[in-house]
């Protein structure tokens, strides 16, 4: 069913690639019900919610007006969506009505303001609350909390137990420790001051997360950026992806207990950002995106020195990827533990390796007009038995893809221009990159001086990470090292 | 026998890892006029780190982490990262120090036993970095604790952050003290 037939009478705003549909609370609620559409993205503007959906053949956009700070909830039927209605009241102070979930969920009453982003923020001087977290009943229950402070190098989460022995009967993510109101940054900045927040919202994914901000920002702006930009983003991505998943696939290993192919893939993955930076000039590329194409050129001699840093992956994986068939202790730990049944992950709309190692082999690089991507075809691996071997299997199988795109994309390199400068005007855009941890969504809305008037930049964990806590439940206090590398969600991405 | 080879290999290939270059002196000295004697005495030439992050954007664990890969391999120079404030002689902390981490990381800095020091790693944990006046974070770990060394950089490479952690090392084994045998 196409957008037209499903909204025949609702007003439209110019949101490009996709109009943004302008619903009735009695049509907004009915979205929930609609089984043939995935939600992607819910968030906000001052008196008004948003929500992307997946459909056939692209993006859905849809809108409701929320009069008095209310709006009809749609976590009853979309499990996805508790999380980010928590947030819109957090943050905007709208609440969702009938939600199924009224915590608070990044403000933990500490910014000395409440609803920040409403245009109206209060001041407040009350105590922080109290930390609420679900109940679980039953016979010799314990609780177990973890974090913000962890034992490792790693982001702050508070994650809650409820144990029975060593059985988990449920786990519960606390998140916003690490929230540094990017949103609240972003507006009223020109697109071009405000990337440098876009390439900070996860730092292992600031290729991904500043292309998809650029992309909803010359969507918006409507200009097409130069070629060579676009090819060279798309090199950057890849190698994102392949530093990435190195790490990944040594953090699951290392988890299992086996420290070789660890201290290998780091070898390996030092070995690509150091020919990052002979490229780019920065080892994660931080900055490098910009709107309007990006902010220099590859460096010469550095497509030699990535090829080179590739081909010494590319030597390495069949030994290391190896291990997954052949080392008992390895495989014992990989299988069937930590699962993420096919149907939950459709349900939740889970992106990246998560939601491919569980049957949902969506990928923004197939999006149509997705360039340069179009042009290249990439294969999509896909599994269906959603435990840590797949979601490592997967990995590894993108990695080898990666490592086929890139010498074909410097290959194609086009002359030509680097950046074009964005046109100050109003619009509204989309835009949504594959980075290596799932789909990156943002949208904007820029007022008549091109300055930014609305802003969400929606990471791939918010939907992931309540896959995590079920694939928890039932398992092992003690795999939950191993399940949460095997997942490698950004809660930086999350808190915003 | 496949065992073979690998172990001619792991015999005779040369280590990884690789010389690092000295720490600045200006560093070292405004370093070891803040260590007294008696903790240079208790510590030796080795100190347990734990990582705090108070609000980054993980960029900066990225490179923590890869301090402890092969290339860099930081435990040979005595450093190493504990999973516990309580067993740490140095909070390092990253990020703009987001108000939902300080009671956090004011805890963990309370139960780090003394003498310890507190270095702010990246330029967010210097003075909040791109993230500074935002309503959610307070511009810097100096505006909670009383921070001894900063690394800068967004982020600091891995190069700089040792560079860094050696001046704390260095300016332990500086030249007033006498020594503990």
């Amino acid at each position: 069913m196409s957008a037209a037939d499903r909204f025949p009478n609702g007003a439209a705003a110019e949101c490009r690639p996709w109009p943004r549909h302008l619903l009735d609370p009695a049509r907004w609620a009915a979205l929930a019900a609609d089984d043939s559409l995935t939600l992607l993205s819910l968030w906000a503007e001052p008196g008004l919610v948003h929500a992307a959906f997946l459909a056939e053949g692209g993006l859905l956009l849809a809108s409701c007006p929320a009069p008095e700070g209310r709006y009809p909830a749609l976590s009853p039927a979309r499990p996805g969506a508790p999380l980010f209605e928590r947030m819109i009241h957090d943050l905007w102070g709208l609440s969702a009505e009938g939600g199924v979930d009224p915590r608070p969920w990044l403000d933990h009453g500490r910014w000395g303001l409440v609803a920040p982003l409403s245009g109206r923020p209060v001041q407040t001087m009350l105590p922080p609350p109290q930390p609420e977290f679900l109940p679980a009943e039953g016979e010799g229950l314990h609780q177990m909390p973890l974090g913000p402070v962890h034992g490792g190098v790693t982001e702050p989460a508070h994650f809650r137990f409820h144990l029975q022995g060593e059985a988990v009967l449920r786990l519960e993510a606390r998140l916003g420790y690490a929230h540094r109101g990017i949103i609240g940054l972003m507006l009223g900045k020109s697109p071009r001051s405000a990337a440098r927040f876009a390439a900070r919202i996860a730092g292992d994914s600031t290729v991904a997360h500043a292309w998809a901000f650029a992309m909803a920002a010359e969507a918006a702006a409507e200009l097409v950026p130069p070629p060579r930009a676009l090819v060279l983003r798309a090199v950057m991505a890849e190698l994102e992806r392949i530093h990435n998943h190195l790490r990944s696939w040594g953090a699951i290993c290392e988890a299992a207990g086996l420290a070789w192919p660890h201290a290998r893939c780091a070898v390996l993955r030092e070995g690509v950002l150091r020919a990052c930076a002979a490229a780019f000039g920065h080892r994660l590329m931080m900055d490098r995106v910009v709107p309007g194409g990006v902010s220099g050129d590859i460096a010469p001699g550095g497509a030699a020195a990535i090829l080179s840093a590739l081909e010494a992956v590319a030597v390495e994986i069949p030994e290391l990827a190896g291990l997954c068939e052949t080392h008992a202790g390895l495989r014992n730990r990989i299988t069937g533990i930590g699962i993420v049944t096919a149907e939950l992950a459709a349900r939740l709309g889970a992106g990246g390796p998560i939601g491919r190692a569980s049957g949902r082999g969506f990928d923004a690089r197939r999006l149509p007009g997705q360039a340069p991507y179009d042009e290249l075809d990439p294969v999509v691996p896909v599994l269906p038995e959603g435990d840590v071997g797949a979601r490592l299997r997967i990995r590894i199988s993108e990695l080898r893809e990666s490592i086929r795109l890139v010498p074909a994309l410097l290959a194609r390199l086009p002359e030509g221009e680097l950046r074009l400068s964005l046109p100050q005007r109003a619009g509204e855009g989309i835009g949504m990159v594959e980075g290596f941890r799932g789909e990156c969504l943002h949208w904007m809305a820029l007022d008549d001086g091109g300055l930014i008037r609305a802003v969400f930049p929606r990471d791939p964990s918010w939907l992931q990470y309540p896959l995590l806590e079920a694939a928890m439940q039932g398992g092992s206090a003690a795999d939950f090292p191993l399940c949460e590398a095997s997942f490698g969600c950004a809660v930086s991405g999350v808190d915003l | 026998m496949t065992l073979a080879p690998k172990l001619a290999q792991a015999l005779f290939r040369r280590p990884l890892a690789e010389p690092v270059p000295p720490a600045p002196d200006s560093v070292v000295q405004a370093l070891a006029e803040r260590l007294e004697a008696a903790a240079r005495r208790r510590l030796g030439r080795s100190l347990a780190i734990r990582q705090v992050n108070a609000g980054s954007c993980n960029g900066c664990e990225l490179e923590i982490r890869a301090l402890s890969d092969p290339f860099h391999d930081l435990e040979r120079f005595g450093l190493r990262f504990v999973a516990s404030p309580r067993h740490a002689d140095v909070l390092l902390v990253t990020g703009p120090l987001s108000r939902n981490m300080r009671e956090a990381l004011e805890r963990a800095w309370a139960c780090t036993p003394d003498p310890k020091w507190i270095v702010a790693a990246g330029d967010c944990a210097a003075d909040g970095g791109v993230f500074r006046g935002s309503y959610a974070v307070e511009d810097g770990i100096t505006h909670a604790l009383p921070v001894d060394l900063i690394i800068p950089g967004c982020p600091p490479t891995p190069a700089q952050l040792l560079e860094g952690l050696l001046a704390l090392l260095e300016a332990q084994a500086g030249p007033a003290p006498p020594r503990h045998r």
